[in-house]
């Protein structure tokens, strides 16, 4: 089993051949350095061989990547001193590629040496082209649908193998920031275009085009191995360059809250690296880069965004149900929900009946997929066929028999059990006996609800998030009847749609609602007392919230605010714990102020409808304190607001799986993702630190912070989640 | 303990920082050496009456770099074995020598010291010698960098001064440095700047625009607001910093911040022995000089810590202060003064500061305390404080007295 082979042709070319055993694309293992090393130096020292070429053995890719499962666990399996195994690791990574680089070359003349060509036949993301860096040119095929660049950021890493040095020295730091600090992906035309790649050539011509410049007897030396080398654009402390880099670290400073490490470790390497030579430059990328990876947050983030995000996809916690692909999908409601469900069910292909009360109504369902498709053909993203084959999976009807033939049916109608109740009763007795009927209620028991079905078993929830076709998470609620083939259903069907599923079970606004309104609560809490909303904003912001909790009650609207709270009262009765949020939320309603939909909330809106700053009339009914909190103290009410819910939600059973408690919570609502998800942040500050602060927030603030027996339990224990739920086992 | 008292001071005029500045021709070691021929010439000096030369200046690179002071020596009068140090706190270098020449006398390391600085900021631009904290990932971001016209600004947002305010204060120090010129009030302290062969360059500050009213500055667009809310989005680091501020109110521009102009002072500081050797009377002496760090994002606030220091070094309070001089570096670094220690306007900067006449960054701190000595006698006074923010969150700040 060999991930790197070599084969020598006549013409003395050696060209080698990057196949990983296993996978559909190349990834990088701790395997594959000693491989491609010796590779490189049977090659550099083989006098029959006039030059290299690099490629991969698989169809239209060149690699996707390091392995990420590798770099989650590098830290760990770095030795007694992790930041020393780091760095010896990296540095000697980088003496690879820089042999490559280098090709035998004289150190003091650049004379002698052999070419070595990139030569990628699609894909090449990340290693995958950080190789490629390292070679003397890069030839890619001409495949549209590769996808070129170094996405690390956006997993908290960044090109840690010389990618970023060698692409800021070959195209400039403001080049380069797009790719680097965005992790901007291009086609192969495009990435030409930018100067990431030198040659695209027709895909089939690849090898042979690579081999008639390696023949050519090229120019090798790379201009920063070459006397006078200026870095395009100026270095920091040339006029232009000092410009480009005061703003640089602003801009990212101001776009990422300060809140993610590799962003601001990645600008240190570009600018130390760039007041140094080359050599210099790759162990400052390594150190910085050994300190992202020292960082618990890059690790969060991969285990969160990336690891645990796909297992959830692949269907981690999926019961054992043969394949319950959707093929035909009613839609019960066409508003913008039901709308959201049908365009995203067409796109993927499915049969989709998308059905409401009059046809008017339906209508203007469909006609939500018709505008998402023309502003995909206006931006290029779509063609005027490909809208039509969209459209044409789309029955828009008021006829229930319509949905004769469905194995799946999403209800979206009016938030209210008797309408439900009726839509299921007179469904069910249109549709099949295996169909799986589900609700996309927000806010309503699923077991209630299900009283209403002849058949509670096959009656689960598929709760998604608004717009349907942005947001990447459904929640798949069980109620108490539910079982597995229902579950699998709405998993299997989640999985078509290309989104990410949790499954939790039926308890008051499941999971993601349940932590969101204790945080949206508690900035309302705070408005009451006379913090200054700025402060209740910003704070939120600067804890990596991407709305503060008076934003997202705008956008979500301050009536369903106040329908939510009237419930709950009514519910918990004397119990209820939330008078104050309710005194202020109230007073908006009779104001009139809903929210962005009334262009009039806790933000005032300009008259296109646009945030135009807090409306200053919340300071004239809530004056503010001369003695306003400390930043962090706002920011531990609004996150513990949230994460205590999320430890209750798995102490209470309703969540089984704390990974899907973490990924859930970045995707459903935004949580802080450099943290990786709320028990990643309780396990990054330890659940003894996390007692202390409860404890003393209970004294302060209140009840609701108080100390969950699970988290009080794990402090005494010295555990963290993951240490004791594992990545595989349930909580339950 | 040994005194130090001031036995002279002396400035050039301010001339436009630009190329059609009337000091755009004189090199930066011709101005400096002028500066330090007019001290030896005024009060009779031997050559090697001085223990050194201590050279505020900001931009200490091309032709201000290599230490200035040196070779500013030794293109004067003063002889070589005048060593020179030429240092750098930014805008307060001219006082910082200052007040490190009365220092070193009071401690008995020589009898006398010239102080002072230069900048031809329109020979050697402002910046052009690099800067770590604006540059430097590592420093910028944990520090939340962002230029002085941003924290000028955020300084009116926090202490509420509106674009009005800072006008307004901008208008007098128009009228009030046209006064003073037109009272001779600068008499003193002024030299003519002359060429190699004696003929005038410049006499007078150049840079004032007599009879500016508000009118005149309302029409002026706010000079950081760009940069704060577009690009790069220095507002956003601000927020950051003071997050219970919703948005930075951008009131400053040309009119309202210092100008950018060439020139240069010098102090001569010595103990009493220097003073009878030379038969000179002394004129105030040095009571007290502070310096000290404040929050680099808000970074021009340093004046008010730095004279609640001084005061409490001092065990004086602030009625104990007959007149101030507060660096007009931006309108809301005065503002801010005055509200914070509730003094009247009319005991600060009497005579026009930096918005109607200029700030050569090096220079200014030897300038002002110039300014406050003569205004001092001038107007029978005993207690004067002259006090500037300073970059990266600094503050300096200098007491004299006359005696």
């Amino acid at each position: 089993m060999t991930d790197f082979t070599m084969k020598t042709d006549a013409d003395g070319v050696a060209i080698i051949t990057w196949d990983t055993v296993g996978k559909s694309m190349n990834v990088m293992t701790m395997d594959g350095w000693p491989l491609l090393e010796s590779l490189v130096d049977q090659a550099l020292a083989d006098g029959a061989v006039k030059g290299i070429i690099i490629t991969s053995g698989k169809e239209g890719s060149f690699a996707g990547g390091m392995d990420l499962n590798v770099i989650a666990k590098m830290k760990e399996s770095a030795g007694d001193n992790p930041a020393k195994g780091l760095m010896d690791g990296l540095m000697n990574a980088h003496g690879i590629l820089r042999k490559i680089e280098r090709a035998g070359m004289d150190p003091k003349t650049n004379k002698g040496g052999k070419p070595i060509a990139a030569a990628l036949p699609g894909t090449a993301l990340g290693i995958g082209l950080e190789i490629p860096l390292a070679c003397h040119r890069i030839f890619a095929a001409d495949n549209p649908r590769a996808k070129i660049g170094l996405p690390e950021i956006m997993v908290g890493i960044f090109p840690g193998m010389g990618g970023t040095t060698r692409l800021v020295r070959k195209m400039g730091a403001m080049a380069a920031a797009p790719l680097l600090l965005e992790g901007k992906l291009n086609t192969p035309a495009k990435a030409k275009a930018a100067g990431v790649v030198d040659e695209v050539v027709p895909a089939d011509e690849l090898i042979a085009k690579a081999k008639e410049w390696v023949l050519s007897e090229p120019k090798i030396v790379k201009p920063w191995d070459e006397k006078g080398y200026k870095m395009p654009g100026g270095a920091p402390y040339h006029p232009a360059g000092f410009m480009t880099f005061v703003g640089a670290s602003a801009m990212v400073n101001g776009k990422t809250q300060g809140v993610y490490p590799a962003a601001k470790a990645l600008l240190s390497a570009v600018y130390e690296g760039a007041l140094v030579p080359f050599d210099t430059a790759l162990k400052i990328e390594a150190r910085w880069f050994t300190n992202v990876l020292m960082n618990p947050s890059s690790s969060a983030m991969i285990r969160s965004l990336f690891i645990n995000k796909e297992a959830l996809e692949k269907g981690a916690n999926r019961p054992a149900v043969d394949d319950q692909t959707v093929k035909k999908v009613g839609v019960l409601g066409a508003g913008m929900m039901g709308a959201g469900i049908a365009l995203v069910s067409a796109l993927a292909g499915i049969e989709v009946v998308l059905i409401d009360r009059d046809q008017e109504a339906a209508d203007k369902g469909k006609a939500y997929t018709t505008a998402y498709m023309d502003k995909g053909i206006s931006r290029k993203k779509a063609t005027p066929e490909k809208k039509e084959q969209v459209l044409a999976q789309i029955t828009a009807t008021t006829d229930l028999n319509a949905l004769a033939g469905c194995d799946l049916i999403v209800e979206a109608v009016f938030e209210d059990v008797g309408v439900k109740a009726e839509m299921t009763k007179a469904v069910e007795a249109i549709v099949g006996e295996d169909c799986i009927f589900a609700t996309n209620t927000s806010t309503l028991p699923i077991t209630e609800l299900a009283k209403a079905s002849v058949r509670p078993e096959q009656f689960i929830g598929i709760h998604f998030f608004s717009p349907v076709d942005k947001m990447m998470l459904v929640e798949i609620i069980k109620g108490q009847q539910t079982g597995d083939p229902a579950v699998a259903k709405a998993l299997d069907f989640v999985r078509q749609i290309r989104k990410t599923p949790i499954v939790v079970n039926d308890a008051r606004f499941f999971y993601a609602n349940r932590c969101i309104i204790p945080y949206i609560n508690e900035g309302i809490r705070m408005v009451a007392e006379g913090v200054a909303p700025a402060l209740i904003e910003n704070a939120a912001k600067l804890v990596g919230m991407p709305l503060g909790p008076l934003q997202l009650v705008d956008e979500t609207s301050i009536d369903l605010g106040v329908k939510i709270a009237k419930a709950t009262k009514a519910a918990m009765g004397d119990a209820y714990p939330d008078g104050a949020v309710d005194d202020v939320l109230f007073w908006m309603f009779d104001q009139g102020r809903l929210g962005r939909k009334s262009a009039a909330g806790f933000y005032a809106y300009d008259d296109k409808g646009k945030r135009a700053g807090l409306w200053d009339g919340l300071a004239a009914q809530y004056r503010q304190a001369d003695d306003q909190p400390d930043v962090t103290t706002v920011q531990h009410r609004l996150l513990f607001a949230q994460v205590l819910e999320a430890v209750r939600a798995l102490e209470e059973g309703v969540l089984e799986d704390i990974r899907e408690g973490d990924v859930g919570a970045i995707l459903g609502w935004g949580f802080a993702p450099w943290s990786g998800g709320p028990f990643s942040w309780l396990d990054m500050i330890g659940a003894g630190k996390a007692v202390e602060l409860c404890d003393a927030l209970t004294a302060t603030y209140g009840e609701r912070f108080a100390t969950p027996a699970l988290l009080r339990e794990m402090a005494e224990k010295g555990q963290t989640f993951y240490g004791r739920f594992g990545t595989q086992a349930k909580a339950a | 303990m040994t005194e130090a008292y001031i036995y002279d001071a002396v400035r050039t005029p301010r001339g436009k920082g630009r190329k059609d500045g009337a000091l755009h021709e004189v090199t930066s070691v011709r101005l400096s050496s002028q500066v330090l021929n007019a001290l030896k010439d005024r009060n009779n000096l031997d050559g090697h009456a001085v223990e050194d030369v201590i050279w505020g200046n900001v931009t200490q690179v091309g032709e201000q770099g290599g230490c200035l002071a040196r070779t500013a020596v030794l293109a004067s009068d003063l002889d070589e074995s005048i060593p020179g140090l030429a240092i750098n706190r930014f805008c307060a270098s001219g006082m910082e020598a200052v007040n490190l020449a009365a220092n070193q006398v009071k401690g008995g390391a020589g009898e006398a010291y010239i102080a002072g600085g230069v900048e031809m900021m329109g020979r050697v631009a402002m910046g052009s010698d690099g800067a770590a904290i604006a540059v430097d990932p590592s420093v910028a971001m944990n520090t939340y960098f962002v230029p002085q016209g941003i924290s000028a600004d955020i300084i009116a947002t926090e202490y509420g001064f509106t674009r009005d305010d800072a006008d307004a204060l901008a208008v007098e120090s128009q009228n009030r440095a046209a006064a003073a010129w037109a009272d001779n009030r600068f008499e003193k302290s002024i030299i003519t700047v002359r060429d190699q062969n004696g003929l005038p360059i410049l006499e007078h500050d150049e840079y004032m625009r007599p009879g500016t009213d508000m009118q005149a500055l309302g029409s002026l667009k706010a000079s950081f607001k760009d940069m704060g809310e577009v690009m790069p989005g220095f507002d956003k680091i601000a927020l950051m910093k003071y997050p219970h501020l919703e948005a930075i109110n951008h009131i400053h521009h040309a009119g309202n911040s210092s100008g950018i102009v060439d020139g240069s002072a010098g102090v001569l500081i010595g103990n009493a022995e220097f003073g009878k050797k030379y038969g000179l009377k002394p004129r105030a002496r040095i009571r007290q000089t502070c310096k000290i760090g404040t929050d680099p994002t808000i970074m021009l606030t340093g004046p008010v810590p730095a004279t609640q220091k001084i005061l409490a070094d001092s065990g004086m309070s602030i009625g104990d202060i007959d007149l101030f001089e507060v660096n007009e570096a931006f309108a809301s670094v005065v503002l801010r003064f005055q509200q914070a220690f509730d003094v009247d306007p009319a005991l600060v900067n009497v005579n026009g500061g930096s918005i109607a006449m200029g700030h050569p960054l090096g220079a200014t701190g030897a300038i002002i305390i110039g300014t406050l000595l003569d205004e001092l006698e001038r107007s029978d006074k005993e207690v004067g404080l002259a006090t500037l923010c300073i970059a990266s969150g600094m503050g300096a700040a200098t007491i004299i007295e006359r005696v």
